[in-house]
């Protein structure tokens, strides 16, 4: 249980948000040429890390607006926030 | 030799004030090099490795962990046993463990404690009642015990539920497995540990991997906070920490880490001699042999490694146990406290070999991995030894999210995620 800063919202409970897992993982530009094992590692393969991670969130309960965040999961510290298309933080 | 444990080791240690009772198992340095070792002293790592020198005489093998013995999930589930899952790989999976659970202290010499009070998942609208009917049907075929009962029979066989048609969501059913039911967690662990070590098993505490040493496609050894160990075979039964493992060897799994809570009231007197699920309105109850009352809330549903989680999962879940039993009003809670659940895209969990020659992952068990503690060191032990899966086991390779012949258990999984 955390707070989240909604780039367009502003601070809101971590209740009115939604997890949408890690980020930047594109989808494929072709997909009919892709292998099973490469739309394995698309769909399913995750770097589930224990310390800063890249994440979606979408503020579900509020704008209804994905946004991208740095979190450490180890402690649930908000590092960055920032919007879809942006370019990511260096950490 | 280990002493046996039995009525008259109990006597005769009495007369000495219990002060002489032998160790369970002693405390090792690391050796330079085994012919394995499992990372991950919880029940399933301790389980692998007993029944690796029991079943296929690997006795040079060893358990690395990173705290204490049984101190990560296995020391946090809600100890719940059953095996009514719906799909024919995890029914032979599930009740291959409750086979095994049904003879283990016995096996082990150890008392797990295990009591088969039946357990009952209830059905709160329509499309339960079609689900729950349907798994029994799909338990019968697949031998295992399974009853659908009316509300009346719910009633009947735990009169503490409130079954008034007015409540938010009826209870318009259930389902119940008699041979389910619950086990002492911390002896599950101790007593394989206790097995393990007598077979000559080093069993090394406080010991965290730090790396994994590979040579091209195969594994050599690990990096420790004790140094570094040689191997061939490395079996990773981490939990929630298996991608963190995966990671060190330049792996990827289908894997995310959550935390799922649970919490025990103050003790009672006996008030509930069943377990109870439901997963509609996500509350589960059982009630320890000390009286407390074992309740299991939700996981939250983002990553993270905090071993804590959010207020409000535990405030949703009491708001369902209420309303099923109004009776538990003014029950005080003692304890609350999160474990961290590696979950897989369809439920199920992976038993299986990888890329890597040599490293073979035991994960994915999710919110109910504590029930299948003996099968799925039994089966791993035996994909460790033979570098092929069992028949058992097969179906719940890494492989499948690549074939896309997965294993949707969400709807036996009795924990919403």
């Amino acid at each position: 249980m955390f707070l989240i800063n909604c780039p367009y919202c502003g601070e809101r409970d971590q209740q009115e948000f939604k997890a949408g897992g890690e980020a930047h993982i594109e989808r494929p530009k072709q997909p009919t040429e892709l292998s099973d094992d490469e739309w394995a590692e698309y769909l399913f393969m995750r770097k589930n890390i224990k310390g800063v991670q890249f994440e979606r969130w979408n503020h579900t309960h509020g704008c209804r607006k994905w946004f991208n965040m740095v979190r450490d999961t180890s402690n649930d510290e908000i590092k960055a926030i920032y919007k879809m298309g942006e370019k990511p933080p260096s950490q | 030799m280990r002493n046996k444990y039995s009525v008259f080791s109990l006597i005769k240690n009495a007369l000495s004030y219990h002060e002489n009772w032998q160790r369970a198992w002693k405390d090792p340095k690391p050796k330079k090099e085994y012919d394995a070792v499992i990372v991950g002293g919880g029940g399933h790592g301790l389980a692998t490795a007993y029944y690796l020198a029991k079943k296929h005489q690997m006795n040079n093998i060893a358990v690395v962990e990173k705290g204490w013995i049984g101190g990560g999930n296995t020391g946090r589930n809600t100890t719940i046993i059953r095996s009514n899952y719906l799909w024919d790989a995890s029914a032979g999976l599930y009740d291959h463990a409750l086979k095994i659970w049904e003879g283990l202290s016995q096996e082990l010499n150890y008392n797990v404690m295990f009591s088969q009070r039946g357990v009952m998942n209830l059905a709160h609208n329509l499309q339960d009642v079609r689900d729950l009917k349907r798994r029994t049907h799909a338990n019968r075929l697949n031998g295992i015990d399974a009853v659908y009962l009316s509300t009346e029979e719910v009633k009947k066989f735990c009169p503490i539920i409130n079954t008034s048609p007015d409540i938010r969501y009826p209870v318009l059913g259930g389902t119940l497995q008699r041979r389910a039911g619950t086990a002492r967690h911390d002896a599950v662990a101790w007593g394989y540990a206790r097995g393990a070590d007598e077979m000559g098993v080093d069993i090394i505490q406080n010991c965290e991997v730090k790396g994994i040493k590979r040579n091209g496609d195969s594994v050599e050894g690990i990096e420790t906070t004790k140094g570094f160990i040689k191997t061939k075979k490395i079996g990773v039964v981490a939990a929630g920490h298996s991608s963190v493992i995966a990671n060190m060897a330049g792996l990827r799994l289908p894997l995310e880490s959550k935390p799922l809570q649970a919490l025990v009231s103050e003790p009672v007197k006996p008030i509930i001699d069943t377990v109870v699920m439901s997963n509609a309105v996500h509350a589960y109850v059982s009630q320890s042999d000390k009286g407390e009352l074992v309740i299991g809330a939700g996981t939250d549903d983002y990553v993270s490694y905090t071993q804590k989680g959010s207020h409000q999962i535990v405030e949703g879940t009491l708001n369902a146990i209420l309303e099923l039993y109004p009776i538990f009003s003014r029950m005080r809670m003692l304890r609350q406290w999160g474990g961290i659940v590696d979950i897989c895209p369809d439920a199920s969990p992976i038993l299986s070999k990888t890329s890597i020659k040599g490293l073979y992952f035991n994960c994915g068990w999710g919110t109910g991995g504590f029930k299948a503690t003996p099968g799925s060191g039994d089966l791993f032990a035996h994909t460790i030894a033979n570098d092929e899966p069992h028949k058992l086991n097969a179906a719940f390779n890494l492989n499948r999210f690549v074939s896309g012949d997965l294993v949707d258990e969400h709807g036996a999984a009795a924990v919403a995620h």
